[in-house]
């Protein structure tokens, strides 16, 4: 008789996401997977392969994109999806900008992190999405720690902590009505080692700016260094330098930090994190920093 | 490395949050960041030190009470295991919150404080935890700092203890004296606590078995998805997917497809497309079946000696969680995992009085009410008892119109004595 499988913790937590991705597709008509190019999405699309496979996924891929990319990013999605050779949709911030009239945030950094709610919800009723599946994690944020993995939002995609509904066991509740849908979150369980593990262990290609890379950078008065790109306005000022860095997050380029690192392979940025006490979000959005409840005030708005 | 799912539950101060905070403190799992901006608030906020606390409460609602009202969850690693804390609510009315938290955990830290010993919320919380299933307790005497690190104030809450544990039939229970505040036996021993001669508490959680995932029970699988490539390559693959949720799977395996009844061999079990003699839970596998025959989702697939007799009738024990009563004669949705169907209740047998574990009289269901019903479903349910299984003998029941989750339901009897009647 054959021994047993032995299943270990990232086993338990790659099952865990599977099974969440397969009632998404088991109790949603029309799902979608918000697909950003950063490793948790790109993990996210991993799983996905294991749970619909042979078959197509039963949703597309869409990517809301602020426009204030890195090009490898870019780049890299799209070959992802042509290998892949699943569905991608793309709607771009820039859009809903003229669309809607809004204002463009101004400043120095113009982080479009928060129109991004625009786009997703028009993104939403266009095509009628009633789940979109993100890769945000409970170890995030504090607000997310509380987040269910099936989550209800209403009309207006707002999140309300006090309404959430219990989750229990495994057991998955989707049944909504018209008008609502779920934002679900398959490895909310899943640390950002975990993550990186994840990564290891499955052989998953990423975009290089998540490798240690010379890039000319903008040192902000926190001394954080951020990327210069062409949406940055800067100034005589501006302190700028050339360092090694690597991304831990890609998203707004205007508002995503880098940090200082030689670290070249996974195995070194394991070691990187192992070391650096200081968690992904902190180290790398800008623009929690707003207020202490930057997170919670967004959710309830729609965000991601 | 294993993973430890675990509880911790006691009343409003005992120190719970207190305790999160030290646990993730002490193992490195709070970045540097996420202490500043503690740091920064509690300078704003005029205490002085660290509130520990800080790190788990989280949404403003709470900040602004001071209170935790929702269940949080909270990730650290240390080289052992990995752990997921699940920090529930102690106030009565967030009982609902409380089911949530122990449905999904292997252990209950079981929280008091050393000036007030057990006292109410102690026996609730760990009646609604054996409800739920839960095997393993560790008693935890917080602030014993504040009576002087006795011994025999430690001796006389876990005698006390003793005796509730052992009226509910709990068999495993780890009394371990600490002080979340100055960390003392948390992570390592204190030199205050001389007399202890036990592990800290890290040490215990570090140490104690893990569930098995249940692989001694019997085999259960629920198809959550078909896979029909319909392409080129594949014309015919039909491949059902799903979670294991108990034991174990082999190729070959006479299994019956309930609740149709239909009896095959299971062809092949594909884990990520490659084929596997044998799965267990909670593997994520596609399974495929020698004959044509017509599954769909929420459909249960058994090895035939192990089968469950699928029923439309079911006794259960419910957690209630919403506002609006339930009474008899009211319809709902039954989802059992991936099956879904309607049902109604025909009987409110009692209610469990959960301070006592008695059972009384009752004719409706309020707000955290834990009761007992007799329910009738419109499509059989391939079930077991929630004595036999813990997943599957599981369901959640939902309002047909909002879709809300109305209540937590676990199976006690499958089969009732009562003759049938149809309604
Ligand atoms: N002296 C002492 N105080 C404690 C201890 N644990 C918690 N506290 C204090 O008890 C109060 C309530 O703690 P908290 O963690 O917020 O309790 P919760 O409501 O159970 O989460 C706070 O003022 C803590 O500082 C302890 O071990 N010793």
């Amino acid at each position: 008789m054959p021994t047993l499988p032995r299943i270990d913790y990232l086993d338990r937590l790659e099952a865990e996401a599977i099974h969440i991705l397969r009632e998404v597709a088991g109790q949603f008509q029309r799902p979608a997977l918000l697909f950003s190019g950063g490793k948790d999405s790109i993990a996210l699309v991993r799983l996905a392969q294991k749970a619909f496979r042979p078959g197509k996924f039963p949703f597309p891929l869409v990517h809301i994109d602020t426009g204030h990319n890195f090009p490898e990013v870019l780049q890299f999605r799209d070959q992802l999806a042509a290998e892949l050779g699943e569905q991608l949709i793309v709607r771009r911030v820039e859009d809903t900008i003229k669309q809607r009239g809004l204002r463009e945030p101004g400043g120095k950094f113009p982080s479009r992190n928060a129109l991004q709610t625009y786009t997703l919800l028009d993104t939403i009723e266009e095509f009628g999405f009633d789940a979109c599946i993100g890769g945000a994690r409970r170890d995030e944020e504090k607000a997310r720690a509380k987040e269910r993995i099936f989550s209800v939002r209403d009309e207006f995609g707002q999140w309300d902590p006090r309404r959430q509904r219990p989750e229990l066991w495994n057991i998955y509740n989707g049944q909504i009505q018209p008008g609502e849908n779920v934002r679900v979150f398959p490895i909310s369980n899943w640390t950002e080692l975990d993550v990186w593990n994840y990564i290891q262990r499955e052989n998953i290609l990423l975009p290089s700016i998540y490798f240690a890379h010379e890039r000319r950078c903008v040192v902000l008065p926190s001394g954080q260094l951020l990327a210069v790109t062409e949406h940055l306005t800067l100034d005589a000022s501006d302190e700028l330098t050339t360092r090694q860095v690597r991304f831990r997050t890609v998203g707004d380029a205007t508002c995503t930090a880098a940090v200082e690192s030689d670290a070249h392979t996974l195995e070194a940025i394991i070691e990187d994190i192992l070391q650096a006490k200081v968690s992904e979000r902190g180290a790398t959005r800008l623009d929690d920093k707003i207020s202490e409840t930057g997170m919670e005030d967004r959710k309830r708005n729609g965000y991601f | 490395m294993d993973l430890l799912r675990f509880i911790t539950c006691g009343s409003v101060d005992d120190g719970k949050s207190t305790l999160i905070g030290r646990l993730l403190y002490d193992s490195d799992a709070v970045s540097l960041d996420v202490l500043a901006a503690l740091e920064e608030q509690n300078r704003t906020s005029a205490a002085g030190t660290v509130d520990l606390a800080l790190l788990t409460d989280g949404l403003r609602a709470e900040r602004e009470q001071g209170i935790t009202i929702d269940v949080a969850h909270k990730y650290f690693t240390t080289p052992r295991r990995k752990f997921i804390i699940t920090d529930t609510p102690g106030h009565v009315q967030y009982t609902r919150n409380m089911v949530t938290g122990a449905s999904n955990a292997d252990l209950a830290i079981v929280l008091v404080d050393a000036r007030q010993g057990i006292v109410e919320q102690t026996r609730r919380h760990t009646i609604v935890s054996v409800l739920l299933g839960i095997k393993r307790f560790v008693l935890a005497v917080n602030k014993i700092d504040l009576m002087g690190y006795s011994e025999a104030v430690f001796h006389d809450i876990v005698a006390d203890y003793a005796a509730v544990a052992a009226q509910l039939g709990i068999k495993q229970v780890a009394n371990i004296p600490i002080s979340a505040l100055h960390g003392d036996n948390v992570v390592k021993p204190s030199a205050n606590l001389p007399w202890y001669k036990g592990p800290s508490l890290l040490e215990y959680l570090e140490t104690v078995p893990v569930a098995t995932e249940a692989n001694t029970d019997a085999a259960r699988f629920q198809v959550q998805y078909v896979i029909r490539p319909q392409s080129v390559e594949l014309p015919d693959y039909r491949g059902y997917a799903g979670r294991i949720q108990s034991g174990v799977y082999r190729r070959g395996d006479q299994v019956l497809v309930l609740p149709a009844g239909i009896e095959t061999t299971l062809e092949a079990i594909e884990i990520n497309q490659q084929e596997a003699d044998v799965a267990v839970a909670p593997q994520a596998v596609v399974l495929r079946l020698t004959d044509d025959v017509d599954v769909s989702r929420g459909d249960t697939i058994v090895p035939l000696a192990l089968a469950p007799e699928p029923t439309r009738e079911l006794e259960a024990t419910l957690c209630w969680m919403v506002e609006q009563p339930l009474r008899a004669g009211h319809k709902l949705l039954v989802q059992h995992h991936t099956a879904k169907t309607r049902a109604v209740v025909q009987a409110i047998v009692g209610k469990t009085d959960i301070q006592s574990f008695a059972q009384q009289e009752a004719t409706e269901a309020k707000l955290n009410d834990i009761v007992r019903v007799r329910l009738k479903t419109a499509q059989p349910l391939a079930a077991d008892t929630y004595q036999q299984n813990r997943t599957t003998g599981a369901f959640i029941l939902l309002d047909e119109q909002t879709g809300a989750t109305l209540a937590a339901g676990l199976i006690e009897q499958t089969v009732l004595a009562e003759p049938e009647f149809e309604i």
